[in-house]
């Protein structure tokens, strides 16, 4: 592997330092866990609590993304029309913003006296504090890494496939249904699978826009940041479980679309 | 297929992504995130207004340097006005805050964190401190906080006491059990025997206000002194019921202090009657 690179030898130095870099932290934390006390923290009533409405609310997120996000990076990969360039930016912006400026513009909109949350107040219906503005947050942040991933595999396969099934006389749908999905499904899974991680680890936009209420709203990493307060043992152990689901769609994702995606 | 094309709008992308973070750095610069913020700079050493009674002795040895204190959140109105006076009483000092949740400041201190004087906003964390042999001496009581219900301006859901917080058409904000605030706000439940069902338990009184400043929330619990920084954001509406629940704000020197003279000065001004007079302004009550 290493001579077969075609690298100089000094590349690894850096590259190893940065691996290091990334997984010394990992290692520290996995030191602290305690481990005779560890499945009685991550299995305690406000624990699961947690964990199951994390993966609840990132499953719920993830559907939405794939539902909103799979049209967004069809158009963007293959439409022409002024103000593309501007739209894809726009797009883009949940990932570059501080999550908690995602959630006081959430609040602004989907809030009680909010842009759209007053009209839903007058139809009975109530966003804030409510797991549905969980999902809401999360599907915000996580939406760009679906639609970035998909656009990308969508480039890469090109257009050829899709030209000639259109010469043979198939419709704009029969392509996009038999061609076109096809040819990028292992970006659409990676890519949905990056966006089930991003909406499992939101915290700020969460924090900010849905509060924090176990069962309800408390996702497990606004769990982890209120054990903190009283309970490092806890918060550690909660940690690693993350860490452990991070690790798992990771490997995830490699194993299944490293080809696919960018 | 279309590298050069994909490039420039990366480019664009990256352009407008700067243009906000720059946009965001801004905004953060100029709402004053408080951690490690040093305070307003020192005034020029030559103004000789001191009035303080304790000052006569020290004055004379003027222990130049910069003081760090990790102080409670809840403090940073009070203590920074503490501080302005510190540096006009001892020219040449710097004091230097950080100000963030005492849970917080225990574990930055634990994991080595250098600092000369720790204020913490409950007895709880500040034992945590000494139990871990990072305090010297005997920590000094030096204010007491009590609860508040918080409205939206105007008290648009008509709350007059802590009963009407059980109402369940009303939607209340606390802090969880885990944080002081909260465990104040359960000890008052207790006391009372008034069950509020909490549509969030947030981490911090910060949290709490912010949900009711931006309307989210019909009434919240926080502090006298937080409910008094928000100013005319909020309408604080006093119950009794608070006064048999009181916080006390302990401060002590630390063992890793590297400007003793000068800890010693800011924990004397803190407990005596100027520092006192801040406090009192910034509604805290005096220590029991």
């Amino acid at each position: 592997m290493t001579s077969g690179s075609g690298l100089p030898r000094w590349v690894f130095i850096p590259a190893v330092l940065g691996g290091v870099f990334i997984v010394l932290p990992l290692v520290a934390m996995l030191l602290r866990v305690q481990w005779s006390s560890f499945w009685e923290l991550i299995t305690s009533e406000s624990s699961i609590a947690a964990l199951w409405l994390s993966l609840k609310t990132s499953t719920a997120s993830m559907v939405l993304c794939v539902l909103l996000g799979t049209p967004m990076a069809l158009v963007l990969a293959r439409a022409t029309f002024p103000g593309l360039r501007l739209a894809r930016s726009l797009v883009l912006l949940p990932l570059v913003l501080p999550p908690v400026v995602g959630g006081i513009a959430l609040i602004y909109t989907y809030g009680r006296q909010g842009l759209l949350g007053s009209t839903f107040e007058v139809l009975g219906l109530r966003i804030a504090f409510s797991t549905t503005a969980v999902v809401l947050a999360q599907t915000f942040v996580a939406l760009p890494f679906l639609v970035l991933s998909l656009e990308g595999s969508l480039r890469t396969a090109g257009r050829r496939y899709e030209a000639v099934a259109a010469t043979l006389g198939a419709g704009p749908t029969t392509v996009l249904r038999r061609v076109t999905m096809p040819l990028v499904l292992p970006g659409l899974i990676s890519g949905a699978v990056l966006a089930f991680a991003r909406a499992l680890g939101e915290f700020g936009a969460t924090l900010t826009f849905a509060g924090s209420l176990q069962g309800t709203t408390r996702t497990l990493p606004l769990e982890i940041y209120l054990q903190r307060e009283t309970d490092p043992d806890a918060a550690v152990a909660l940690s690693l479980v993350l860490v452990v689901v991070a690790v798992l769609i990771v490997l995830a994702t490699r194993g299944k679309a490293s080809e696919g995606s960018l | 297929m279309s590298r050069p094309r994909l490039c420039t709008r990366l480019q664009g992308v990256v352009a407008v992504v700067a243009g906000l973070c720059f946009a965001a750095l801004v905004v953060g610069c100029s709402s004053d995130s408080g951690a490690t913020a040093p305070s307003s700079t020192a005034p020029s050493s030559t103004a000789p207004a001191s009035t303080a009674p304790f000052s006569t002795a020290a004055s004379s040895s003027n222990p130049a340097g910069t003081l760090t204190v990790f102080a409670a959140a809840s403090l940073k109105a009070a203590f920074t006005e503490i501080g302005a006076i510190f540096q006009t009483e001892n020219p040449g000092s710097t004091v230097t805050f950080n100000f963030a949740g005492s849970s917080d400041l225990v574990t930055q201190l634990t994991a080595g964190a250098p600092a000369d004087v720790f204020a913490s906003a409950d007895t709880g964390n500040m034992s945590k401190a000494s139990t871990a042999n990072l305090v010297s001496g005997t920590p000094l009581s030096f204010a007491t906080n009590i609860l508040t219900i918080v409205t939206p301006p105007g008290n648009p859901a008509g709350i007059a006491g802590f009963v009407d917080l059980a109402n369940p058409d009303v939607t209340v904000v606390v802090c969880a059990p885990q944080v002081p605030c909260g465990a104040a706000a359960a000890t008052v439940e207790t006391n009372t025997g008034v069950d509020i069902t909490a549509v969030s338990e947030e981490n911090s009184v910060t949290d709490v206000l912010g949900k009711i400043t931006s309307g989210q929330a019909d009434a919240g619990l926080v502090y006298v002194t937080d409910a008094k920084n928000a100013g005319d954001k909020v309408t604080a509406v006093d119950f009794p019921e608070a006064a048999a629940v009181v916080n006390v704000y302990p401060i002590a020197m630390l063992t890793a202090a590297t400007q003793p003279a000068l800890a010693t000065e800011f924990v004397a001004l803190v407990t005596g009657p100027e520092g006192q007079q801040v406090l009192a302004a910034a509604g805290f009550k005096p220590a029991p």
